[in-house]
Parts: structure tokens; C-alpha cells; sequence
């Protein structure tokens, strides 16, 4: 489906208890490019997203099935080594969660937690990451302030560039715009497209038109099932799938 | 009448009962350093007992109590806040910890004196350690325990579940997050609930009248075998078992138990705010 693909994800099935989270996903996403999930709510993005860090290991009482592959190997096998899976693959989340402690702490927590000890290598990936994350001038004189005591949006920036400062292969964020303001948004997807470059990025956008404007790919997702996916161009402009084409146009969300 | 006078009206109320609160305490205290500090010198709090505890001081009492709440501090920490840790952070909801936690909740229920004797009958008789400071710590620290365990469980739980996923997302172990994020933020109330427990442990008779506490014993301990006097036996033998007893110096014992209690609970109280200052980001 896509030439270069750096996360396969194969015949992924999972259930919270009864309840039918994922059916029968599969799906490629291209390497260094933005792939946006979407879908109406409870379609399974989030657990997707959730499966490709593991972050649902220890959620109780589900069941998964399928695999998936990063760089063709499975991190699903026994052995993986899970915190360093997470690190490769980064996460940010709906809701800025900056950890309590300072920008500089909330930056440097994963690197340090990795064992990185150099003062001047910790400066240099702070740096660097807060500019990833387009914060760096805003924050450059404050690093040693409370996290909490900046904007929604400076810290959901903030929470992205704590992600960015392990630096991780993929990046996984969902729905990281649904507490922001318009122009914060813009500076979040502002960065994102920067940040493509470098990263496999894929994005749970918080409106259809959010996900229009960034996707280099898309997948719709609908109760679970995988409806259609393809290069974001097309899909928001001719989708196949009738479903789809009435999501878009907003027949139901 | 209006709803802002009734507004008032209700507000006057509520403070007028808050003072209630406060009364019984402010004469309590009032009353025990009225009658109490003029017999509390360098003398009583340094010198032993004399004239069949008389006259002299309560020096070893001193002494015992803070050992004895030092040893309870010493088994009750460790155990409790890593019982909390386990409860809050790795143990599954099952019928097993809800047995635990069943276990706790009717620990703390439990009146003092079963406690003294269960240590008489565990500690002193039974693993033969006789009547000494390691039984009476142990005693006291089972005493304490449930405290520790259920408000040192409430503060950890009460840090946000977002910060251990946010951890974890960032590459950290299930421990490292515990460490690192939450035991810190859970810290000023583990604090609290440490050392609510140790203070009703300091201040206990009950639970070291079989295990430890010595009717009168005018030497120091020299091991966690000996026995000791302590603040709150003390006070009660002077005050029911010795005839002819200033009421002076009954007193002046009440005065530095609740001296010692208090000051306790005032380094908890800084330590705690400290903690939170730090913390208030």
C-alpha cells in the first residue's frame, strides 16, 4: 500500500472484555510523513495509537490479537524491551499533562530516566527539542519555572517536546489540539509538519478539517473497523467509501 | 428576612461552633501549663525519679517515649508506606486484597489494650523477647500500621493516574514512575498519616503496659531488650498508683507529654508545608 512503510500493523484484533475495541485492523504507515487517524468517537483510534507504545499492557481483562511491526519487527514479541520500545515511539496525549516539576525537568525527564547524565548533552536536547516544538522562544528565559505556570497551548507544546527529547522515531499524538485555542493549534500543526521531516508521525486530529490540512495519509475508522485509508488528498476529497464521504461532509460525527 | 441576612446569620453560626472546637483545646492546654510548668525545671526533665517518684524528674520516661516512638517509627514506616505503595500502585483488585484491605480497616478498629496483650502474648511470651523496647515497638507499630497504610494509600492515589501513563509513555519503568512522579507528590500526606500514627503510638499507655513500660526503673536502657519508663505509663502511675503525689508534678509530666505530642505534630506540619511548597507548581 505504501513503498516505505515503518509501522505495519497486521490483522490487529483487541477487546476490552466483551467489548469489541478493534476489528481486524490492518494498516501500513508511511515513514516520515503524517498519517492522520479519524473517525467519530469510541472508532478505536486512541487504542490503536495506545497498542503502537504498548501503552495498554497493563490494562486489565482485554485481549489482543494480530501483530504489530515496527522496522519489520514485532513489538508484540516476546523479549521487547517496553521502555525502550516507548522511547523509540513517542506519545502526547489529549490533554496537556505537563509532569509537576519545571520545563527544564518536564524536557529532560525521559532522557534522564534513559540514563543520559551529561549536563551539556542535557542542555543541548533541551534546546533542540523545545525548538522542535517551536516553544524554545518562549520558554528560553522561564526553563526553570513551573511547567503549570504556562498556557494550554505552550504546554501541550511543551508536552511535545518532552516527547521529541528522547528522540523517538515515531511520534503518536491524539487529538493534541482539543484543549487549544486557534492560534495555539496552528503552531501545534505548524510544527508538526516541520517535524515530519525527521519523524513518522501519526495524528488523531481533532476535527475533520484539522485532519485535512496536515495528512499526508489517513485511515477512517468506524466502530472498530478500518474503513478505508489512502493518501490524505484523496481521501478527504473522494472517498470510496460511502461512509466515509458522509463523515467528511458531515451528514454524522 | 432576606436571603444575604440568613446568608450571615448562617456563617456567624458556623463560626460560633468551629469555636466550640476550639474552646475544649485552648483549656485543656491552658490548664495543664497553668498547673504544670511550675514544676517542669531543667531538674524534672534531666534528673531521675526519687522519693518513690516524688520528687527528682522523669528523665527516663523521656527518653523511653522517644525511643519507644523512634522503634515504632523504625518498623511502622518501612512496612506501612511500602504496604500503601504496593496496594495503591501494583495490586489488582481481587479477593485477596480486598482481604488485605478488610484486614486494615478492622486493624485500625481495634481498642489499644487487645493490642498490649496480643504483643504480651506474640512479642514477650511467645518469640521471648521479653518485656522490652523491641516488643513494645512492635506492638505499637502493629498499632500503628493501619494509619500509615490507609492514609499513605489515600495520598498516592490521589496523585493524578495521568502522570504514571505520561511516565511510561516516556520510556519509564512502572518503578521509575513510582519513584520518581508520584512518590514525591504523595509524600506531604504519606508524611501526615506517619506521623498521626507515630503520634498516638507516642502517647499510648495501653499497648506498652504488658510489653515494655517499667513502674519505676530510675536508669536509662542500655538495649531494645530493657525495659523503659515512658511519658504516658508514667503519667498514669503517678496519677492512680502512688499515694501522696504532688499534683505538681502530675502535671508538669501531662505538660511535656503533650509538649513532646505537639511538637510532633508542629515538624509535621512545616515538614508537610515544605514539601508542598516545593511541589506547588
Amino acid at each position: 500500500m505504501v513503498d516505505n512503510p515503518k509501522i505495519q500493523i497486521r490483522d490487529v484484533s483487541y477487546r476490552y472484555g466483551q467489548i469489541e475495541a478493534l476489528s481486524r485492523i490492518s494498516l501500513d504507515v508511511p515513514e516520515h510523513a503524517v498519517t492522520v487517524f479519524f473517525g467519530p468517537a469510541g472508532g478505536g483510534k486512541t487504542t490503536l495509537l495506545r497498542l503502537i507504545n504498548r501503552l495498554n499492557d497493563r490494562v486489565g481483562n482485554t485481549t489482543m490479537s494480530g501483530q504489530i511491526l515496527i522496522d519489520d519487527e514485532n513489538i508484540y514479541a516476546p523479549g521487547v524491551d517496553v521502555p525502550a520500545l516507548r522511547r523509540r515511539v513517542g506519545m502526547v496525549f489529549a490533554l496537556p499533562l505537563p509532569l509537576p516539576g519545571t520545563v527544564r525537568e518536564n524536557v529532560l525527564y525521559g532522557p534522564s530516566l534513559a540514563g543520559v547524565r551529561s549536563r551539556s548533552r542535557l542542555d543541548e536536547m533541551l534546546q533542540t527539542s523545545l525548538e522542535q516544538a517551536a516553544l524554545w522562544d518562549e520558554v528560553k528565559d522561564r526553563l526553570d519555572q513551573p511547567a503549570s505556570s504556562f498556557s494550554g497551548g505552550q504546554q501541550q507544546r511543551l508536552c511535545i517536546a518532552r516527547s521529541l527529547s528522547l528522540e523517538p522515531e515515531i511520534l503518536l499524538l491524539d487529538e493534541p489540539t482539543s484543549g487549544l485555542d486557534p492560534i495555539s493549534t496552528a503552531k501545534v500543526e505548524h510544527s508538526l509538519l516541520e517535524l515530519k521531516k525527521q519523524y513518522t508521525i501519526i495524528l488523531v486530529p481533532h476535527s475533520v478539517q484539522q485532519g485535512a490540512r496536515v495528512a499526508d495519509y489517513a485511515a477512517f475508522f468506524l466502530m472498530g473497523e478500518l474503513i478505508e485509508s489512502g493518501p490524505g488528498a484523496d481521501l478527504f476529497t473522494q472517498a470510496k467509501d460511502k461512509r466515509t464521504e458522509d463523515y467528511i461532509t458531515g451528514r454524522f460525527g | 428576612m432576606s436571603q444575604q441576612l440568613a446568608q450571615k446569620l448562617g456563617f456567624v453560626l458556623l463560626g460560633l461552633l468551629s469555636l466550640v472546637v476550639i474552646v475544649p483545646i485552648l483549656l485543656v492546654i491552658g490548664a495543664i501549663i497553668y498547673s504544670g510548668l511550675p514544676a517542669v525545671s531543667w531538674e524534672f526533665l534531666s534528673a531521675m525519679p526519687r522519693d518513690g517518684m516524688r520528687a527528682g524528674g522523669i528523665y527516663p520516661a523521656i527518653v523511653g517515649t522517644i525511643l519507644l516512638t523512634l522503634g515504632t517509627g523504625l518498623v511502622a514506616i518501612p512496612v506501612g508506606v511500602g504496604a500503601a505503595v504496593y496496594l495503591s500502585e501494583y495490586a489488582q483488585d481481587n479477593v485477596f486484597t480486598r482481604a488485605i484491605r478488610l484486614a486494615i480497616v478492622n486493624l485500625a478498629s481495634i481498642p489499644s489494650v487487645v493490642y498490649g496483650l496480643f504483643g504480651l502474648g506474640l512479642f514477650v511470651l511467645l518469640l521471648q523477647f521479653g518485656t522490652s523496647i523491641l516488643a513494645g515497638s512492635l506492638t505499637l507499630a502493629i498499632m500503628t500500621l493501619p494509619v500509615i497504610i490507609s492514609t499513605s494509600e489515600e495520598a498516592l492515589r490521589a496523585v493524578p493516574m495521568e502522570y504514571r501513563t505520561v511516565s511510561e509513555s516516556l520510556g519509564g519503568t512502572h518503578w521509575q514512575g513510582i519513584r520518581r512522579i508520584v512518590l514525591p507528590q504523595a509524600l506531604p500526606g504519606i508524611i501526615t498519616g506517619v506521623i498521626l500514627g507515630l503520634l498516638r503510638a507516642a502517647g499510648e499507655t495501653a499497648p506498652i503496659l504488658f510489653t515494655v513500660a517499667a513502674f519505676f526503673l530510675p536508669r536509662l536502657p542500655q538495649s531494645p531488650f530493657d525495659q523503659t519508663m515512658a511519658l504516658p505509663y508514667h503519667l498514669y502511675v503517678i496519677s492512680t498508683q502512688v499515694p501522696a503525689m504532688p499534683l505538681q508534678i502530675q502535671h508538669g509530666t501531662a505538660l511535656v507529654l503533650l509538649a513532646f505530642v505537639l511538637s510532633m505534630n508542629l515538624v509535621a506540619t512545616l515538614i508537610r508545608s515544605y514539601f508542598r511548597r516545593r511541589r506547588e507548581w
